[in-house]
């Protein structure tokens, strides 16, 4: 039994490009940043992030680079690249045009 | 982007290891960083850690979904590899089968497709070959001729087409040795020859202009192979002296080791032209060939035109020499190839026909399989492999298959190329100097992967395709007898009928071709063969400088050798037959009208015995004598053909032949007349011929013929033992039967080539086509084994059992017979220009071809029908 994803489909990489767009973060930084920017709405299993990680790297819209923390412990950090920035712009107005629409459709729902 | 995807997409799969060891880190750091705040917030570290497991997900989840997020599917398709390895050690029977058939087919294409890219697609060993022109004049009878060294002087000075034009001729010198003379082949070439070619030499210099010019110093270039074999690789060779003929020629050069010119194969020294030699002051004795390079931008269509127009000027000029006389110019490598090119290209048509029945019958191998497979499929099925799954697993099946059908293949193509080089004879090798490039290289590899990647995708796609056809459901249901075989019959019916009628086109091709051989080696020569040994004999000049010299060393051969024990008789010639119509001379017939033409016809010299010694039939006169030698009056046999075309319904004996002018030295008196030599190669007509006598007009080249009593192989090394001690300073070559040297003219070689090597094209896809039957049928009972029964419980008899199952093979041996004959006649008038005697739509080999292959396809099927009519009702009715 799968447990259903409380995101939209395809919004969790968005997320993480928009969260990388601020600064460059590892994975559990990513994790704490989503969270805490959501106040806690956006509940993730948290290891979800690793495959779509994985995926963005391919796509080449992230790269990853190996540093130290604060800690002292070695982590990966994700930096959004050039053309990852680009999608997170396309993938931005494309959300904004779904929510508008979505919401249109919520608020008179004679004229669906 | 996407080739960016691509490039990281690769990269990671060579780095998986690398990948795997930090996504692993990355998410354990994750996991610890949970654990580390929980624990910070006051929880135990047991409830932490499995807090932070829970928060986080399940670990291995999310690391499958992760190497599949980048396609890391190693995994799946090892899986697929070992299962389709486990099918086929399952089954090592049809494994076995399949590669060895596509092993077949893979090593005859790919060893024909090393020849074919080796001769025809690879560039010849020049710089910028594809600009380099044969030059030649032309002449009635001859579409390509000669030039003479004064018309080529011309040409060279006039035509505005080529940025040089150079000329070339054989030649032979008798080296001196340690151990005596040693006739070898040379080229006499002009000054530019090499720089034309683009040949820079490896050790010394080229020649350089002017050095050609009559008076200049004798200067000689070795070939590779002379440098290695005669001087020993001697590096410091250039500039000492070699003695060839008795006269001191300085080395100068000696020419890389892929120098290879196929029109003078064999030639291993090259001297500049020097003086003229000969005839050569004479403007209409041909005997050079031209090579010319092409100016930037002129196309060999304008070359032509510019020389044919020069050729027109010369004819104005110098009517007497030049009437009639063109001009021929073409690439190259179209000099080279024209003969061997249609061979060449019937070969890779055949090759590729056989690998296509190869693959037809790997094919319908795999369909009966994956017939018998059908539960196996329907069980996966049901269990949740995805229609994608099982396809992939057919294409893994089939890119085994094919892998190791290729590897098989392309080791039998090795073999098989060294083994038809080596069966080429060096006297054909030497024209054809690609020959060397033959082997595995990256265009026969290239052409081998693309092939077994075709094989693959057929092999993949016959189960794909069956797969999607059918509904899978039907396979789990163990009935379904009575229609399931339907798609299979109409699938592997139509697959037999496309390899009947292959093998039909290659067998009717390889009658054809095997009768035009047989033609061929029975054309009627107009002389006696057998029993005859030949040799070349060669006089040095500053030893026999006058004719007197040179008639008198030819009598004393021959009177020695025909006195030997074992020989009846002996003689000398020219040229011997069955060689070519050439060596010829205008002739003019005193007391006939005459315009000047030129009547051009074979010029023989020969010794008063050499007719008699071949055997040659003596119509009307006499043969030439002892006594017909210098001094006394002139005359000639002449053939019969001469005397149907010049002498219609009058006796030719008594009238006077001479040259164009009549000039009194030139007037000979005809003596006899002889039934037709066969001088011109086996599939070309004879031309009309004179004999003269050798002893009137000598000349250092010669060829003996002895007539022998035993072997004439055998006799050859005495022959040649007594000739040496008889005159050390004779030059002797070419020793050989007379059979041996038809056998290796060009056209009996390409004519034997052809025939067999189709023969045994044909020959294999007649097993295979016949074999595919057999399967066919042989699976097609087994699946109706319970039908049988019930036919025969309902009381059908035996024989009827027979009629059912010989009926099917019948109609689809019929088909295929019927396509294949169709198709035959197209492939057939396609190859007519190889065939000699016969017509290409030659209707018994036809029927033959039908009845054999017929034949076959019915002793096949018996064994089917006989297993069929041997079924027990009971027991087929019981079975299952």
């Amino acid at each position: 039994m799968s447990r259903k994803p409380d995101l939209l489909p395809g919004t969790l990489d968005m997320l993480i490009l928009r969260t990388l767009a601020r600064a460059p973060l590892h994975g559990y930084g990513i994790a704490l940043s989503i969270k805490r920017l959501s106040n806690d709405v956006l509940t993730v299993e948290e290891g979800s992030l690793y495959p779509a990680l994985q995926r963005l790297l391919l796509q080449g819209w992230v790269k990853g680079e190996w540093r130290m923390t604060e800690t002292g412990r070695r982590a990966r950090y994700y930096t959004l690249t050039a053309a990852g920035r680009k999608q997170l712009s396309l993938e931005l107005s494309e959300f904004e045009q779904m929510v508008k629409a979505i919401g249109r459709v919520l608020r008179d729902p004679q004229e669906a | 982007m996407p080739m960016n995807r691509l490039a990281r997409k690769v990269a990671l799969l060579f780095s998986r290891r690398r990948f795997r060891r930090e996504l692993e880190e990355e998410m354990a750091f994750h996991r610890a960083q949970l654990e580390e705040e929980l624990v910070a917030g006051g929880s135990s570290r047991e409830a932490a850690r499995e807090q932070a497991n829970r928060q986080f997900g399940n670990a291995t989840r999310l690391r499958e979904q992760s190497h599949e997020a980048i396609g890391l599917r190693v995994e799946t398709v090892a899986q697929d590899l070992r299962f389709a390895l486990r099918q086929l050690r399952h089954n090592p029977g049809f494994a076995v089968t399949a590669i060895l058939i596509l092993a077949l087919g893979m090593g005859v294409s790919v060893a024909i497709f090393g020849f074919v890219d080796a001769a025809m697609i690879r560039p010849l060993p020049y710089w910028q070959p594809n600009r380099l022109m044969d030059v030649a004049e032309t002449a009635r009878a001859w579409p390509r001729a000669n030039l003479s060294l004064e018309d080529y002087k011309d040409y060279k000075r006039l035509n505005k087409s080529f940025s040089s034009l150079d000329v070339y001729t054989e030649m032979g010198y008798l080296l001196e040795t340690h151990s005596g003379v040693e006739p070898v082949n040379a080229a006499r070439v002009s000054d530019g020859f090499f720089s034309t070619l683009g040949v820079k030499p490896m050790l010394g210099r080229g020649f350089l202009p002017g050095e050609d010019q009559p008076g200049k110093p004798k200067i000689v270039i070795l070939s590779y192979g002379a440098w290695r074999t005669r001087f020993g690789g001697n590096r410091g060779i250039v500039g000492q002296v070699v003695n060839l003929s008795g006269v001191a020629y300085t080395v100068v050069g000696v020419l890389p080791r892929e120098y290879a010119f196929a029109p003078l194969g064999e030639a291993e020294l090259w001297v500049p032209l020097l003086d003229p030699a000969w005839c050569e002051q004479r403007r209409s004795c041909h005997n050079l060939y031209g090579v010319g390079r092409l100016r930037q931008g002129i196309t060999p269509q304008a070359a032509l035109a510019d020389m044919k127009a020069i050729a027109r000027r010369l004819e104005a000029e110098y009517p007497d020499s030049n009437r009639d006389q063109g001009a021929a110019v073409q690439p190259l490598s179209e000099l080279i190839l024209h003969d061997i090119r249609p061979v060449l290209e019937l070969l890779l048509a055949g090759a590729g026909l056989l690998l296509l029945i190869a693959c037809i019958n790997v094919a319908s191998l795999l369909l009966v399989r994956s017939e018998s497979r059908r539960r196996e499929i329907a069980v996966r099925v049901a269990l949740g492999a995805t229609p994608v799954r099982l396809t992939r697993q057919f294409v893994t099946e089939g890119l085994l298959l094919a892998a190791a059908g290729c590897a098989g293949g392309v080791s039998a193509a090795c073999w098989l190329m060294a083994l038809l080089t080596h069966m080429v004879p060096k006297a054909m090798a030497d024209g054809l100097p690609f020959l060397a490039a033959v082997g595995l290289n990256r265009d026969t590899a290239l052409f081998a992967v693309a092939v077994a990647l075709g094989a693959a995708l057929l092999l993949a796609a016959t189960p794909t395709l069956r797969l999607s056809l059918q509904p899978i459901r039907d396979g789990l249901q163990e009935g379904g007898r009575g229609h399931a075989g339907m798609l299979w019959r109409r699938m592997g019916a139509n697959l037999v009928v496309a390899e009947l009628a292959v093998a039909v086109v290659l067998l009717v091709g390889a009658g054809l071709l095997g009768q035009s051989f047989y033609r061929l080696l029975h054309v009627q020569l107009g002389f006696d063969p057998g029993h005859l040994a030949a040799l070349d004999l060669l006089l040095p000049d500053h030893v026999y400088p006058k004719d007197a010299q040179q008639i008198a060393a030819f009598r004393e051969v021959l009177d020695k050798i025909s006195s030997q024990p074992g020989v009846v008789s002996a003689g000398l010639t020219s040229v011997l037959p069955v060689q070519c119509n050439c060596n010829t001379d205008w002739i003019r017939i005193a007391g006939k009208p005459y315009n000047g033409e030129h009547n051009e016809v074979n010029e023989r010299e020969v010794s008063p015995g050499y007719l008699a010694t071949l055997r040659a039939q003596l119509i009307r006169g006499r043969m030439l004598t002892d006594d017909d030698r210098a001094g006394k009056p002139n005359v000639i046999v002449i053939n019969e053909a001469l005397a149907r075309k010049y002498f219609p319904g009058e006796d030719p004996l008594g009238k006077t032949i001479g040259d164009g002018k009549l000039s009194p030295d030139s007037l000979r008196q005809v003596v006899g007349v002889v039934r037709d030599v066969h001088e011109s190669g086996l599939d070309t007509e004879v031309w009309h011929t004179e004999y003269e006598p050798l002893y009137q007009n000598a000349d250092i080249f010669t060829t003996l013929v002895v007539r022998t009593r035993q072997a004439p192989g055998a006799y050859l090394p005495t022959l040649v033992k007594t000739l040496h001690v008889l005159n050390s300073n004779l030059g002797v070559s070419n020793e050989e039967t007379m059979e041996q040297r038809i056998g290796e003219t060009q056209s009996a070689l390409l004519h034997r080539f052809s025939a067999w090597l189709v023969g045994c094209f044909a020959a294999m896809a007649l097993i295979l086509g016949v074999v595919g039957l057999y399967g066919v049928i042989a699976y097609s009972v087994s699946r109706r084994t319970r039908e049988i029964g019930v036919r025969m419980a309902l009381g059908a008899q035996r024989s009827a059992v027979y009629a059912l199952v010989m009926r099917q093979a019948g109609r689809l041996t019929a088909t295929g017979i019927g396509i294949g004959l169709v198709c035959s006649v197209d492939a057939s008038l396609l190859i007519r220009k190889l065939l000699f005697g016969v017509a290409a739509w030659d209707a018994p080999t036809f029927a033959c071809v039908a009845l054999v292959l017929a034949g076959a396809a019915m002793a096949a099927s018996f064994l089917p029908a006989y297993r069929a009519a041997g079924v027990n009702p009971t027991e087929a009715l019981r079975a299952e």
